[in-house]
């Protein structure tokens, strides 16, 4: 099976347990753990190669100008994740049927479920780093979800929000990181990478890079000091946890130190970071953890320990240490998910995780006590089960390192971390099982069903079996894996029970000797853990939280105190103050062109634009005076256009003119009339100041430009020459619109379209609330006179409408080669439709318009989007255009370009657009009594019944 | 003699639109300049025209058409909105 397809099952699989859960929680469940399974086995399926040493890879150049490119690749160390997630997957999957409540809404737990299980298996199998990132961050976002899962508990909340900004955070440096290595690799291929160790070593920016990807990995392996997140992500549901916290999320920092092991490895540095931080970290993890009274928070800091032992062997850079981590990789996820689950069923049946209100359930619940106990020793490195082995392993390691000239710190604190990992290992055993049994559990425990206890029952089974029989049975795997992690060959190793009598049998030994002795002395030193004063990474957390936010609001008030006047303010004085650094640092070359004589009529036009926009800045109070004035502009901008020959552009300018009037007018209507005075003189002196010199600056810009050549020679030159060879149109605007730029225009009519649905949307939701009210008993604010629907009105806009459709028609047939296009024939066609809105009313009009123009939006962009797609049949990218002449007699030769579909698109889009926002502003303004009925109110050539017969007409009448 | 009257003409057109901004700059009230500006709209159209017919082109003509068309919807709309308030009732 293609790696491709391993990674995307998951994906694919996300809907189904969505759909079919109305089909049944079992079919949910199912759907859930097929496309698990059928990734699991596509995955088995290259079991053999690999742990033969080969690697699987599978690439799609994806977007090879940014090096990011769909690459995967399956090594050992690949394959033991990717087993691991899967595999633990399914049995979440088996668990969490018999574990969530009817309650639960089981089809989205399924759904969030493969979906961090997909962004997992794409971090572990990604040979490229910036797919790797983006795996990364979806697992961060997913977790989120299921540690929310249970919405209604504001634990779960905080702990899925604290858990997303240590992880999303991490996450940021990692990015950070990855891409320093990127760019001292020159490649952001993984195995690229990998092959540069003296290049990355030796590179200046290798001490940031390992800072900033070690704070990802730290971060998202709850290592010491941001290790407070992963108890608080308890509050999810057990099988999210027992999944998240044994085998996936938190092993995914492991996982990135392990991949990047072969070149970041090695140096004083590494050690000291990552070997100290682990040290660290398995020993505060062990020591809290065992005065947890909550069964899934001891759990949880017996996580961190252990994810510290990991990074230390990780950290020492030795390739034993290597293998070892890999191993108690292994080793932890399967004794750690079996002993996740029976905490949840504990939990499930006794309605309590409290260890002290637990004990004696041996006799209610042997089953579960038989796991837990298996499980819960091994974790405590009881010789013959899997946890002794590794765990042997990893004091070995520590007993061979030195630690800043000392051959004893190491051993020492492993030792003690060790002692109290078989402490709190055994009060899980001793304090919830065993005992006399009590009667006052909050409900009676019972051992589960079998859908409960056969996923734990079969890692329970795992956990003897590896700790018998390892090297048969995990041996290939882990060296597979740890020849994948250190790059390189192995030293010859055997995994197996017994070492001889050795320095580090007898520690284990010792380990479990004094754990036991700190069981028994539990309850004295609880009641002195409890009387320390201890820093509280929650509130510290909070704290740090509260004052960023405070910090953010502060700084965003001062830049948006929600007036604009403000922010335009901050905002030219700001580009003023970059304008003028360029301008006094740099130099500027002497003019090259000479200025042109202008004759009288330009400068008249010139004239009226500088006195229409002088009288706008003091006449702007009143608004509707200031449309008017805008009027004067537009036009005058137009005309410039035509002028400099650019009438595509002109034709634009002035149909776009008249549409921003209409909507302007709407708008007006409900708002005052006049702008009032808000600002001191002060300020409005202050901001003329400021204006002023933007202005100037801009003109003088604008000058320097127009009087010099371009530094550079510029595009349009291409598009000038290309367009009619290229894009078979002699209308280079036209072509470059619809095909040079045509992805723009297509991502550009999309924008129009939810532009104008959002307008429509928000009048639909004003519509539903008290606004409705006021609106309908609105007073205009000043008296109305005439008609409504005036008759001359009405028949000039009847007889202009076909004219002005004609009119669209050819500006849209002419647009590849001669000025006009489908956006022009757009706007002056929805302009024709207006014309009849304004003439007999909203009703009438709405009451004859058959296509809703939602759909017209929506059929535009849908053949643009075919026209597009099309090109792909013809073997070349989206959007490429194709033309052909063809002649049909007795007509003339003519052309024919798949252009014209695009642009009819567009058309389609425009016109929808517009007239949906004009529509919806001016169902606002509905009143009752508005005449719907006829066309225009006073018309000769009907028979008009009685007025007084019909209030409705009286009231208009009246008005 | 063709110039002669285009160049008569410019000079006509564009004392017009000089004509047009006084009204629009000194008037009082909103009524008297939109007419104005109307009138503005349709001797930019002539100019249009007149420009086109002295370079020899027929670029401008569907730009002069499509003002003629549409610019007095422009001036429709700030009539409606004056008498009734409400452009689209």
């Amino acid at each position: 099976m293609s790696l491709f397809l391993i990674v995307a099952l998951p994906f694919l699989g996300v809907v189904f347990p969505a759909l079919l859960v109305r089909a049944g929680r079992d079919a949910s469940a199912s759907a859930a753990g097929t496309a698990t399974l059928l990734a699991l086995i596509g995955l088995l399926l290259h079991a053999p190669a690999v742990l033969r040493g080969e690697v699987i890879t599978a690439r799609i150049d994806w977007l090879p100008n940014l090096g990011l490119n769909a690459n995967f690749f399956l090594d050992g160390l690949g394959l033991l994740f990717a087993g691991l997630i899967l595999g633990i997957g399914l049995l979440i999957i088996l668990y969490a049927r018999y574990y969530l409540s009817r309650e639960d809404p089981m089809g989205q737990f399924y759904a969030y479920l493969l979906l961090f299980q997909g962004a997992m298996v794409g971090i572990v199998l990604s040979d490229n780093i910036l797919l790797l990132l983006v795996f990364w961050e979806l697992t961060s976002l997913s977790s989120f979800l299921l540690i929310g899962y249970w919405k209604h508990l504001p634990e779960g909340r905080q702990g899925a929000r604290m858990a997303l900004a240590v992880t999303g955070s991490g996450g940021l440096a990692m990015i950070g990181g990855m891409l320093i290595l990127g760019s001292i690799a020159g490649s952001y291929d993984l195995t690229e990478i990998l092959r540069n160790k003296e290049a990355i070593q030796a590179s200046p920016l290798y001490l940031p890079a390992l800072i900033l990807i070690l704070l990802g990995c730290f971060t998202k392996s709850a290592q010491f000091p941001f290790h407070f997140w992963l108890p608080h992500a308890m509050a999810a549901p057990t099988p999210v946890s027992a999944y998240l916290h044994s085998a996936t999320m938190v092993k995914a920092g492991l996982f990135m130190m392990a991949r990047v092991w072969p070149v970041l490895a090695g140096t004083p540095e590494w050690f000291y970071i990552v070997a100290t931080t682990g040290l660290a970290t398995m020993l505060i993890g062990a020591v809290i953890a065992l005065f947890k009274d909550d069964l899934k928070a001891l759990l949880a800091f017996s996580t961190v320990s252990n994810l510290g032992l990991i990074t230390m062997l990780l950290g020492f850079g030795t390739k034993m240490a290597a293998i070892a981590a890999v191993f108690h990789i292994i080793n932890h996820a399967v004794y750690k998910a079996a002993l996740f689950m029976t905490a949840g069923i504990v939990d499930h049946e006794a309605h309590t995780r409290d260890i002290k209100r637990l004990g004696g359930l041996r006799h209610l619940m042997p089953l579960t006590f038989t796991i837990a106990t298996i499980a819960a020793l091994s974790m405590a490195g009881l010789p013959t089960l899997n946890g002794f082995l590794s765990k042997e392993m990893m004091l070995a390691e520590a007993l061979d390192t030195t630690w800043n000239g000392s051959r004893l710190v190491l051993p020492a604190i492993a030792g003690l971390a060790a002692a109290f990992t078989a402490a709190y290992s055994f009060r899980y055993i001793a304090h919830v099982f065993l005992g006399p049994k009590r009667h006052d559990y909050p409900a009676s425990p019972h051992d589960p069903g079998p859908g409960l206890w056969l996923a734990p029952m079969f890692l329970a089974v795992l956990v003897v079996a590896i700790g018998l029989f390892s090297q048969a049975l995990v041996g290939p795997l882990v060296k597979a894996a740890s020849y994948a992690v250190t790059g390189g060959d192995l030293p010859e190793f055997k995994l197996k029970i017994w070492h001889g009598f050795n320095t580090a049998l007898f520690l284990s030994f010792g380990a479990l000797l004094t754990g036991l002795a700190l069981l028994r002395l539990h309850g004295g030193l609880e009641r002195g853990w409890n009387a320390m004063p201890r820093p509280e990474a929650k509130t510290i957390f909070d704290a740090l939280l509260r004052w960023i936010a405070e910090l953010s609001r502060t700084v965003t008030d001062r830049l948006h105190d929600g007036a604009i006047s403000r922010y335009a303010m901050i905002f030219v004085v700001f580009t003023l103050l970059l304008a003028g650094y360029g301008y006094f640092s740099g130099t500027i070359g002497l003019p090259t062109r000479d200025v042109q004589d202008a004759p009288i009529l330009p400068i008249i036009a010139w004239f009226c634009l500088i006195a229409a926009t002088a009288l706008l800045t003091f006449l702007h109070r009143n608004r509707q005076l200031a449309l008017v004035l805008i009027g004067v502009v537009g036009l005058t901008v137009s005309m410039s256009f035509n002028y400099l020959s650019a009438p595509d552009l002109a034709m634009t300018q002035i149909s776009v003119e008249v549409v921003t009037i209409i909507l302007l007018l709407l708008c007006l209507n409900f708002l005052p009339k006049g702008t009032p005075v808000d600002s001191s003189l002060g300020i409005r002196v202050r901001d003329g100041v400021i204006a002023g010199a933007a202005g100037l600056g801009t003109a003088g810009l604008v000058y320097a430009l127009m009087v010099r050549d371009f530094a550079f020679p510029t595009i349009s030159e291409y598009h000038l020459a290309n367009s009619k060879t290229g894009g078979g149109g002699t209308n280079v605007v036209n072509v470059i619109l619809v095909d040079f730029r045509g992805f723009d225009t297509f991502g550009e009519i999309i924008v129009l379209g939810i532009a104008a649905l959002v307008i429509f949307s928000l009048t639909e939701a004003l519509l539903s609330t008290r606004v409705r009210a006021y609106l309908l008993n609105r007073k205009p604010d000043w008296p109305q006179s005439g008609d409504a629907h005036p008759l001359m009105m009405v028949v000039a806009t009847r007889v202009m409408m076909p004219i002005a459709l004609m009119v669209a028609t050819y500006i849209f047939l002419r647009g590849h080669n001669l000025p006009g296009g489908g956006f022009i024939a757009g706007l002056i066609a929805s302009i024709a439709y207006v014309m009849q809105y304004m003439a007999s009313g909203f009703g009438w009009a709405a009451e004859r318009q058959h296509f809703y123009y939602h759909g017209i939006i929506g059929s535009g962009v849908l053949i643009a989007a075919i026209t597009g797609i099309g090109a792909w049949f013809n073997g070349v990218p989206f959007l490429t255009s194709d033309f052909g002449y063809f002649q049909i007699p007795p007509l003339e030769e003519f052309e024919l370009a798949t252009a014209m579909f695009f642009d009819l698109g567009v058309f389609l889009a425009v016109v929808g657009a517009v007239l949906l926002a004009l529509e919806s502003l001016s169902r606002l303004a509905w009143q009752p009594g508005m005449v719907t009925e006829h066309a225009m109110d006073i018309n000769p050539a009907r028979d008009d019944p009685p007025e007084a017969e019909d209030p409705a007409q009286t009231a208009v009448k009246e008005d | 003699m063709i110039t002669y009257a285009i160049y008569f003409a410019f000079a006509c057109f564009g004392a017009a639109l000089l004509m047009n901004l006084w009204r629009i700059l000194t008037s009082d009230g909103v009524g008297v300049r939109v007419l104005a500006l109307d009138t503005l709209v349709i001797n930019t159209i002539a100019l249009l025209i007149l420009y086109g017919l002295a370079i020899g082109t027929e670029i401008f003509f569907e730009a002069a058409m499509i003002i003629a068309m549409l610019g007095f919807v422009s001036t429709v709309a700030y009539a409606r909105f004056m008498l009734r308030g409400n452009i689209i009732e």
